[in-house]
């Protein structure tokens, strides 16, 4: 009945475990305890949980990001902890939960932490940014976040009933085939990838859509915003990366449910096709998580430098051909594996070679800040620190490159330091800074100054304790994922690490502090002209928080930078004569119905439930096909309604000085300076 | 046009480019399955080898049945765009009869073969050959139940830019299940035959 779930998957047999498992759960029933006691339910059911507009999409695809950020980086500072102090003793976690925890981590740091913002801020800011309305299929957004919150929920599950995979976030056979890990942790990790997996591609192929069908008029692409571009790429590489992962995860859950034999020791199975097929959707998936913050970057280094971005078309070019090489390197991630001196010779070339587009953009965000009138508030904070991070890691990538080099490095700790290298800066911080340079836009008001930039140093310190002793360690032999060691040399080392770790940790407090301190005194920094940095691109041409609808008219577009050359003419806050009614999608409930049955779906292929896991299938195909009979509703709203939005914004930002009440930040007389570039 | 046709018309577009770029993923899906077979067909396990299982008639007619259900398929998909609704629905029912004669045939290959002893879990070859074979299947049994909503479509209402879409899309579908079905009839079948 049910499969091989029984009460042995509670988390009695150790206390750690069980403090996991009851953080879990607790944190779960505060959140619904909260949600009921101020009686909010209603409210964000009809407001948030089934509404279709990408702008609450998007705050919820990042709040996913957030609450995964945290239970991510608590298996981080365990495991610094750990190896801290497991020189010559056990320390105080059992190699089996160290490797769940290193597993998790993983997993959950780059699939659903990363991916979740970055969807998250495309789906803020990209339809806005091209002067759209929605995207595309905005119901389907719904049911991807919903798709993507149920892989999450699995792992989070996992916590709890049952355990994690102890085979790594890359899950590589055959320790991840039956003989090895014969429990339920490898299943959770096929599950939770293949579900947001599924998800994700839908999201791709919905940007895709919204970017090439849903320009405004005017919007060329050689006068996309940078954002948008690499959006594009990154969706792209979505939509053909995916794929890769859905089979090399399919083919194992077939080998350990089915019996075949594509990665088994026996019956003629080939664990390498495991590694190739799952690289494949691997590397691309590094510039997926880093190409959007890429463009983050580019339109933060625009913005407070006041300047037009440098060779904006060598951007694009660059962002394109990253895209494309990004299918090119997947084999340097195995080396080792033995394809050959000429095979590893041409991946090393590859790999090296992305290097360049790269290069040129570090090279133009540079050129971009050089001359202009820079302004140091966090995001620019975060940009700076990408700048330099990112490019020590970069050099440490083309060094792992040289194949030669590669063979006595991999798999030690230099590879832990130089992806994280790539990826903290890379990706994080460029969330980060969007999460600070947009939540104005969604919220009304600025997040606080003095915390921001608490929160920044705290990190990028914490970052370079934590991980450039990773660095020396690697070469000095220490093997990635030791649960114990005996090596005193390497002990002072990786207590140097955890004081970073400890330090991020200060820095994560302190990003809670300043969303707690922004909430509070948000008459203080509320802002009412929509534009409170004094940007550049259509996201900001709209109130703060933008209507549903986004724009009262679709903006024709005559070049690069259209809200800045409104402003330059003086005609962002003219009012139009006459006003049209707009008609919207309504909400949809079929969000959290394809995600509840997708998550049980998910848990009932764990725990070998099969009968439940076919009714979930057989309930989706159902719901699809009534819903093929359905006619969409669209509600409209009235021209009256928007002409008096419009109205109140446009007075507000004509009136208003940006941030309220403290002049020395009031960058208007820049804008009447600056000629245009 | 009026304003509504217009958008009616946009939004079919849009549904079309994106549902062309789900075959694209989907194409993906099956090209590393194709590779997964190329590299595993040697992968015998000392099991059969694909000279030994399989046969000639039943493969040739396979590919007869799905290439005319793909010509059936488009003379539908055309009817249908001239509001001809009798005739689109014979061709979707004739298209059906040759998909379902397909999945028959297919079934009972793997019956068979699963009755001597040659079941997926027998080798790395036969676990690429069903995988790739019966995702192919997979996709032959949904385009199967689609085309039986489209019916279900048209029997309850005319036709409308909304059922055309519908049709657009099923069409691109299932014109990509019989280019992959011609991948693996000269990937999987042809070669076991000359060997």
């Amino acid at each position: 009945m049910f499969g091989r779930l029984t009460e042995e998957a509670l988390p009695f047999y150790s206390e750690i475990a069980m403090a996991g498992a009851a953080v879990t759960v607790l944190g779960g029933l505060f959140v619904v305890a909260i949600v009921l006691w101020t009686g909010s339910l209603g409210y964000l059911w009809r407001n948030w949980l089934t509404s279709v507009d990408h702008k609450r999409i998007g705050i919820m695809y990042v709040v996913v990001a957030l609450v995964m950020l945290l239970r991510g980086f608590i298996d981080a500072l365990m495991m610094r902890a750990q190896q801290a102090m497991a020189m010559n003793s056990p320390g105080y976690l059992p190699p089996e939960h160290f490797d769940q925890i290193f597993s998790s981590h993983g997993t959950i740091m780059i699939l659903f932490m990363a991916m979740p913002f970055l969807t998250g801020l495309i789906n803020f800011v990209m339809p806005m940014q091209i002067g759209a309305r929605d995207v595309a299929f905005p119901r389907l957004n719904l049911i991807s976040l919903y798709l993507t919150a149920a892989g999450a929920g699995l792992v989070l599950i996992s916590l709890v009933i049952g355990k994690f995979s102890t085979a790594g976030w890359t899950g590589y056979p055959p320790f991840s085939e039956n003989e090895f890990s014969p429990g339920v942790g490898v299943d959770y990790w096929i599950w939770a990838l293949v579900v947001s997996g599924v998800g994700t591609t839908i999201t791709g192929i919905n940007f895709i859509t919204t970017v090439v069908k849903r320009r405004a008029p005017g919007m060329t692409w050689m006068r996309l915003p940078l954002f948008t571009w690499t959006a594009l790429c990154a969706s792209i590489l979505i939509v053909f990366a995916f794929p890769a992962l859905t089979v090399a995860g399919g083919m194992l859950a077939l080998d350990r449910s089915a019996g075949f034999h594509f990665f088994t020791n026996d019956g003629g199975g080939n664990p390498m096709n495991f590694a190739n097929i799952l690289w494949m959707w691997g590397h691309p998936e590094v510039y997926i998580l880093i190409l959007p913050a890429f463009g983050v970057f580019s339109e933060i280094v625009a913005t407070f430098s006041s300047k037009r971005l440098f060779a904006y078309k060598s951007l694009v070019f660059a962002t394109v051909v990253i895209a494309v090489l990004a299918f090119t390197t997947w084999l340097h991630h195995f080396f080792t594996m033995g394809a050959g001196a000429s095979v590893n010779t041409a991946f090393g070339i590859t790999t090296m070679i992305i290097a360049v587009p790269t290069g040129v953009k570090i090279f133009d965000w540079l050129m971009t800040m050089y001359r202009g009138r820079i302004r140091y508030q966090t995001p620019m904070l975060w940009t700076t620190a990408f700048l330099v991070t990112f490019t020590i890691g970069g050099v440490s990538g083309v060094l792992l490159a040289v194949p030669a080099v590669d063979y006595t490095l991999h798999n030690t700790t230099f590879l832990v330091a130089h992806f994280h290298n790539m990826v903290i800066p890379g990706a994080l911080f460029g969330f980060f800074a969007g999460y600070t340079y947009w939540f104005p836009k969604a919220f009304g008001f600025r997040l606080d100054e003095r915390w921001g930039k608490r929160a920044f140093w705290l990190w990028l310190v914490g970052f370079y304790l934590a991980f450039m002793p990773l660095y020396a360690l690697g070469t000095m032999g220490m093997v990635r994922r030791l649960q114990h060691y005996d090596n005193p040399d390497w002990q002072p080392y990786l207590i140097v690490a955890a004081i970073g770790a400890v330090s991020v940790l200060l820095g994560i407090a302190s990003l809670a502090v300043q969303l707690w301190v922004s909430i509070r005194d948000r008459e203080r920094l509320a802002d009412k002209t929509g534009d409170p940095w004094n940007a550049r691109t259509l996201e900001w041409y709209s109130s703060s928080p933008p209507p549903a609808w986004n724009f009262a008219r679709v903006p024709k577009i005559e070049g690069l930078d259209p809200f800045w050359r409104l402003k330059e003419r003086g005609e962002a806050y003219r009012e139009d004569e006459s006003y049209d009614s707009i008609s919207l999608p309504r909400n949809s409930p079929d969000g959290v119905v394809y995600g509840a049955l997708a998550f049980l779906f998910g848990f009932s292929m764990v725990w070998h439930i099969y009968w439940l896991a076919l009714l979930c299938l057989l309930s989706i195909v159902a719901h699809l096909i009534a819903s093929s009979f359905r006619r969409p509703v669209e509600q409209v709203i009235s021209a009256d309604e928007i002409a008096r939005h419009d109205h109140e914004w446009k007075t507000a930002a004509r009136t208003a000085s940006r941030y309220d009440g403290d002049p020395l930040c009031d960058y208007r007389p820049v804008l009447r300076k600056v000629p245009a570039q | 046009m009026s304003q509504v046709d217009i958008q009616q018309h946009e939004e079919n577009e849009e549904r079309a480019y994106g549902f062309w770029l789900f075959l694209m993923s989907d194409a993906i899906l099956f090209s590393l399955l194709f590779a997964t077979y190329a590299v595993m067909v040697t992968a015998t396990d000392d099991g059969p080898t694909r000279s030994e299982i399989f046969g000639y008639w039943r493969t040739v007619a396979n590919t007869a049945l799905l290439l005319c259900s793909s010509l059936t398929m488009g003379l539908a998909s055309i009817a249908i765009r001239e509001f001809d609704k009798t005739t689109g629905l014979r061709w979707i029912f004739v298209t059906m009869i040759l998909a379902f004669g397909f999945l028959v045939l297919e079934i009972q290959e793997f019956a068979g073969l699963v009755a001597q002893g040659a079941g997926p879990d027998r080798s790395g070859f036969l676990s690429g050959y069903y995988t790739l074979v019966g995702t192919h299947g997979a996709h032959v049994t949904i385009g199967l139940i689609w085309m039986a909503v489209l019916c279900l479509h048209l029997a309850l209402r005319p036709i409308d830019p909304i059922i055309q879409s519908i049709t657009e899309r099923l069409t691109m579908f299932w014109h990509l299940v019989g280019i992959v079905w011609i991948g693996i009839y000269s990937m999987v079948y042809l070669p076991g035959l000359y060997q």
